[in-house]
């Protein structure tokens, strides 16, 4: 909000240049965003925190000037000149729902002339960001911007009714109302609205109707100053999307025993600027007062909570420089908290006082003292930690948004039954595209490759490690931490020659790696299908009974969702299996002195028999002895029939306690044979 | 023979200057010394002699021998060690090409900052902690002191999955399941590290983003242990030469509250177009736990205090890492990601 400081020195004196008084201000907690001028005068631009709504009020804001340099604040004086009628028989005032209204004044003002306010009042007013509109209105904003009391002003002529009566009562479902700004708005149970004999005439605190709106043949106004509930005020803006000046004041809170003040400097206003005769008597229906806030203050918890020293007198100082009324009793002080500073409720928030006005720069920094705690990462935390380092040695991390549009569930060709496809919907979102909660990682890692791919940034290998949501039986939905990969292109060119292609085989080493660093010894890659992947290239990965997750080419089609062009590999495990498989404890094996034989064997299988069915065979048939097999080449084409593929092994033979013989390894070696042969239908090359 | 021998001597030192390979040498050690060389020759002559002649020659014989063995030996040390350099020579490679690529990838920039901050915390003796980022509106909001309809909800525009249940707007909410978890046990002294997710999307605004929470609660905790522990976190993130200022503020959930800024890390104070010319950024929010957020978390606001604060991520790695785009953390370019 803009403060012009030509107004605000009508409340106060001070003698720093504006630049001086923002960052006073500032460093006091009301915070100033900036400086401007404009014209003779400067405007203050005020970022209030929610709780200081009272320096909305150039009154309030003076105040807390007069806190800083301990000047006396000035209130222009009213005095009403109330002519012979009463007010009561005019109007009355009925609160049907005092719990949302604890307060309404109401005053009456005959015979004013409607014409433009005053240049300095409007000159105020625009420096304010308000629009003059003509003398009445503008007065009821004058004042607001004085006194931070929102008023409403009527048009008296067109209260309906016989008795013209006021009742503030909740609105009924569904009823209409059309406002100030010509636009019908449908109210609720809880919204408040003010009304005459017949109907609604103002939504309370928010803004007034258009059927009573003050017009250039208005004669008498009836103005209202009242108090409303802060949240319900609230409500009612935020269900309507209507935001006002008004509304945003009483949401904060207002000053409850200011609204008489407020509504007698706009009657006395009206009698000076519109010519307007005031009706002697005020309607204030207020039918229990507000008690006094006395809140007790100990010097010594002032001291504790803040890590200084100060005594009574310097404490009393700073409470009085804010004028609240205050008593010391017994080592205490007894406070009583303004009506206008509704965010004083407690001890603590007198501490606040005192140490803004003291300086937070002034109060010493200490490190805590007490008993040391060790601190750090429990062993989930740890087991995280080892888990991203161990990928970021050959992946980037991404971080993508947890929301992700739904269409991506079709994109990645999930079938309707597919577990991906229970969701946690963001009940409103920005767009429709972060319409959901992620229930995989694939989204983002397949939309981060394809910018990529676009920036033409072609070999790419990243990783993403964070939560996945589903909806649960408990009270919240149920989190998972998953961490995916997606691999494409080859390594970047060199001059060694030695290309290799980020594929399956490559994010399976890479998968290798992890499982071995997370001493998980017994992961196995067993074939599945699933629609987001090639049908022929994935696997779940597995540890005994546990799933940790899934690794595989990715789906032409999934790709062609995506705009990617090239193939693309990816993973994605499920961190809770992966701790859960995790071998914590490693116990070292004898390494055996008596040297290892090295035989290789290569034989012709079918293409479709898998490496794992082979070096299962040659396990079990070899013995004790064999201590190793490794694949080490595969090949298919010229010197072998179709449907054939040569596969070539290694294998290691070691005994812990002797040197083998030939003999021994011989028999090994032909029962190996013998056992391809019987059961893969293999035949030694 | 005598004479015979001696000339052998000199041609062999002759021949020995000429020689420059091993197999040049080899040839003359065996014509030379050989069991078919020139020495054994004419010691087969002795036979001849007189006992005594045969006696002086043998010495002489024995002693040529091992000179010349000795002459041949060196030789063969020179021709060794400058074959030796001369392989080194040819085998020469140029250091100036690459390495064998033998990995790539890094962790996010995020990560790294997140990281260094929890490692400082640690440091001080701080555990972490970690709440769901799906979070139910009372520990988002009413146990923190910020009931239905509070104005101060404004501060933070949420994203609602139900009337009760939201994506959490900051790490906070772990202050009091924590608090629930652990009372009456003292100390508390936590880290909150996690995404939180707000209504905003614009330049400076991300709709997810990351924050770190502390909270410290024991018997005897001030504001000045607040400044203490803030002023050491933020000299070691950001230099010691760092300045620190705090200013009052408001968060429901803290009385008193305030702001910290650091001095502009970019211009150090001077003002640039980082800090809008004022010298300053500011980077956290902090204050002493509100006395009805102890009591929610169960503990008794006469018996303890203590001090909480927030920090946002991306506001730290911009500043640590001069990033100048907040978008660039979720855009996820490789050329950006290479560079951390």
């Amino acid at each position: 909000m803009g403060v012009s400081l030509n107004w605000l020195k009508e409340y106060i004196d001070y003698e720093w240049a504006p630049e001086e008084l923002a960052h006073r201000l500032t460093m006091a907690g009301i915070a100033i965003e900036g400086v401007e001028q404009a014209g003779d005068d400067c405007i203050m631009d005020l970022d209030l925190t929610p709780n200081r709504g009272d320096c909305l009020g150039m009154i309030n804001l003076a105040r807390e000037i007069a806190a800083l340099n301990g000047k006396k604040i000035r209130i222009a004086p009213v005095s009403v000149k109330e002519n012979s009628e009463k007010v009561e028989d005019y109007i009355a005032v009925e609160l049907a729902d005092p719990d949302l209204c604890r307060r309404y004044a109401a005053r009456l003002v005959k015979n004013v002339v409607i014409k433009d306010s005053p240049d300095w009042m409007q000159k105020a007013l625009i420096n304010s960001g308000i629009r003059p509109i003509n003398n009445i209105v503008d007065i009821t904003n004058y004042v607001m911007l004085e006194t931070n009391q929102p008023l409403h002003a009527f048009d008296c002529h067109l209260l309906e009714g016989q008795d013209k009566k006021i009742v503030v009562r909740r609105a009924q479902a569904g009823e209409s109302f059309v406002t100030l700004d010509e636009t019908e708005r449908i109210l609720d149970s809880e919204m408040l609205v003010i009304t005459d004999s017949r109907r609604a005439i103002a939504l309370a605190g928010v803004m007034g109707g258009f059927n009573t709106e003050i017009k250039d043949d208005t004669r008498d106004v009836l103005i209202e100053s009242a108090w409303f509930l802060g949240p319900n005020i609230r409500r009612t803006s935020r269900r309507l999307a209507l935001r006002t000046d008004s509304s945003q004041r009483f949401e904060k809170g207002t000053d409850i025993n200011g609204v008489i003040y407020a509504v007698n400097r706009a009657a006395a206003l009206m009698q000076e600027l519109a010519d307007g005769e005031v009706v002697a008597g005020i309607c204030d229906a207020y039918p229990q007062p507000e008690p006094k806030r006395i809140i007790t203050l100990r010097p010594e918890r002032v001291n504790r909570l803040l890590g200084i020293e100060l005594n009574m007198a310097q404490i009393r100082s700073y409470l009085e420089s804010l004028t609240f009324p205050l008593e010391e009793s017994d080592g205490v002080l007894k406070v009583e908290a303004p009506s206008y500073r509704p965010d004083i409720t407690m001890e603590v928030d007198l501490i606040e006082e005192v140490a803004r006005l003291h300086g937070y720069d002034k109060i010493d920094a200490l490190l805590p003292v007490g008993n040391t705690t060790q601190g750090g990462l429990n062993a989930v935390q740890k087991f995280r930690d080892r888990v991203r380092a161990v990928m970021a040695q050959n992946l980037y991390e991404i971080v993508t948004y947890s929301f992700i549009n739904p269409l991506h569930l079709d994109q990645l060709r999930l079938p309707e039954a597919a577990e991906e496809r229970k969701v946690v919907v963001v009940a409103n979102p920005l767009s429709e595209e972060q319409g959901i909660m992620r229930t995989t990682l694939l989204p983002g890692l397949l939309t981060t490759a394809a910018t990529n791919l676009a920036r033409k940034n072609e070999n790419l290998a990243f990783f993403e490690m964070g939560a996945v949501f589903s909806p649960s039986e408990e009270r919240l939905p149920r989190e998972t931490v998953k961490v995916g990969a997606i691999v494409t292109g080859a390594n970047d060119i060199n001059w060694l020659q030695n290309k290799v292609s980020y594929d399956f085989y490559y994010l399976k080493g890479v998968a290798e790696d992890l499982l071995r660093q997370l001493n998980i010894m017994d992961g196995e890659f067993v074939p599945v299908r699933i629609e987001s992947y090639h049908p022929g290239r994935t696997a779940r990965i597995i540890s005994g009974e546990t799933v940790l997750g899934v690794i595989g080419e990715l789906h032409p089609l999934v790709l062609q969702n995506y705009d990617i062009k090239p193939r693309c590999c990816a993973m994605e495990l499920d961190l809770e299996a992966l701790y859960a498989c995790s071998r914590e404890r490693i116990m070292m094996q004898e390494i055996t002195r008596y040297p290892a034989v090295e035989r290789d064997m290569a034989i012709l299988v079918e293409t479709a028999r898998q490496a794992a069915e082979v070096v299962k065979v040659v396990k079990d048939a070899a013995g004790d002895y064999l201590s190793k097999v490794v694949v080490f080449d595969v090949y298919t084409g010229e010197q072998v029939p179709a449907g054939y593929k040569s596969m070539a092994l290694r294998l290691l033979f070691q005994a812990p306690d002797k040197t083998l013989t030939d003999t021994e390894i011989n028999e090994s070696m032909s029962n190996i044979q013998k056992s391809l042969e019987d059961q893969l239908q293999a035949s030694r090359r | 023979m005598l004479e015979r021998l001696h000339e052998i001597k000199n041609e062999v030192d002759k021949k020995l200057v000429d020689v420059v390979s091993m197999a040049e040498l080899n040839d003359l050690k065996v014509k030379i010394l050989g069991r078919k060389g020139e020495i054994t020759g004419l010691l087969r002559g002795l036979k001849d002699l007189t006992p005594e002649a045969r006696a002086e020659f043998g010495r002489v014989a024995n002693e040529v021998k091992e000179e010349l063995e000795m002459a041949i030996n060196k030789k063969g040390e020179e021709l060794k060690s400058h074959e030796l350099m001369a392989r080194l020579e040819r085998e020469t490679l140029d250091v100036t090409l690459p390495g064998m690529p033998i990995s790539m990838g890094g962790k996010h920039p995020l990560t790294l900052v997140m990281e260094e901050i929890r490692e400082i915390f640690m440091g001080m003796g701080f555990s972490v902690a970690e709440g769901p980022e799906i979070e139910s509106d009372y520990y988002n909001f009413e146990a923190l002191n910020m009931p239905k309809d509070h104005p101060a909800r404004d501060m933070q525009d949420s994203f609602y999955i139900n009337e009760e249940i939201l994506l959490r707007t900051h790490t906070s909410p772990c202050q009091v399941r924590v608090m629930e978890k652990m009372a009456p046990e003292l100390p508390v002294k936590i880290i909150v590290p996690g995404k939180v997710y707000r209504r905003d999307d614009d330049a400076t605004h991300s709709p997810m983003f990351q924050q770190v929470e502390g909270l410290l609660v024991d018997r005897n905790i001030s504001f000045g242990n607040l400044k203490g522990t803030l002023m050491t976190y933020a000299r070691k993130i950001f230099g010691e030469d760092l300045r620190v200022r705090y200013r009052p503020s408001f968060f429901p959930f803290t009385e008193p509250s305030a702001e910290m800024d650091i001095s502009c890390v970019m211009c150090k104070g001077a003002g640039c177009r980082v800090c809008s010319h004022t010298g300053w950024l500011e980077i956290l929010g902090a204050g002493m736990v509100n006395p009805n957020v102890l009591r929610y978390g169960g503990y008794d606001p006469e018996e303890v205090t203590g001090f909480a604060f927030g920090m946002g991520i991306e506001r730290i790695a911009m500043l640590k890492y001069g990033v100048n785009d907040l978008r660039l953390f979720f855009d996820n370019d490789r050329r950006f990601l290479q560079q951390f």
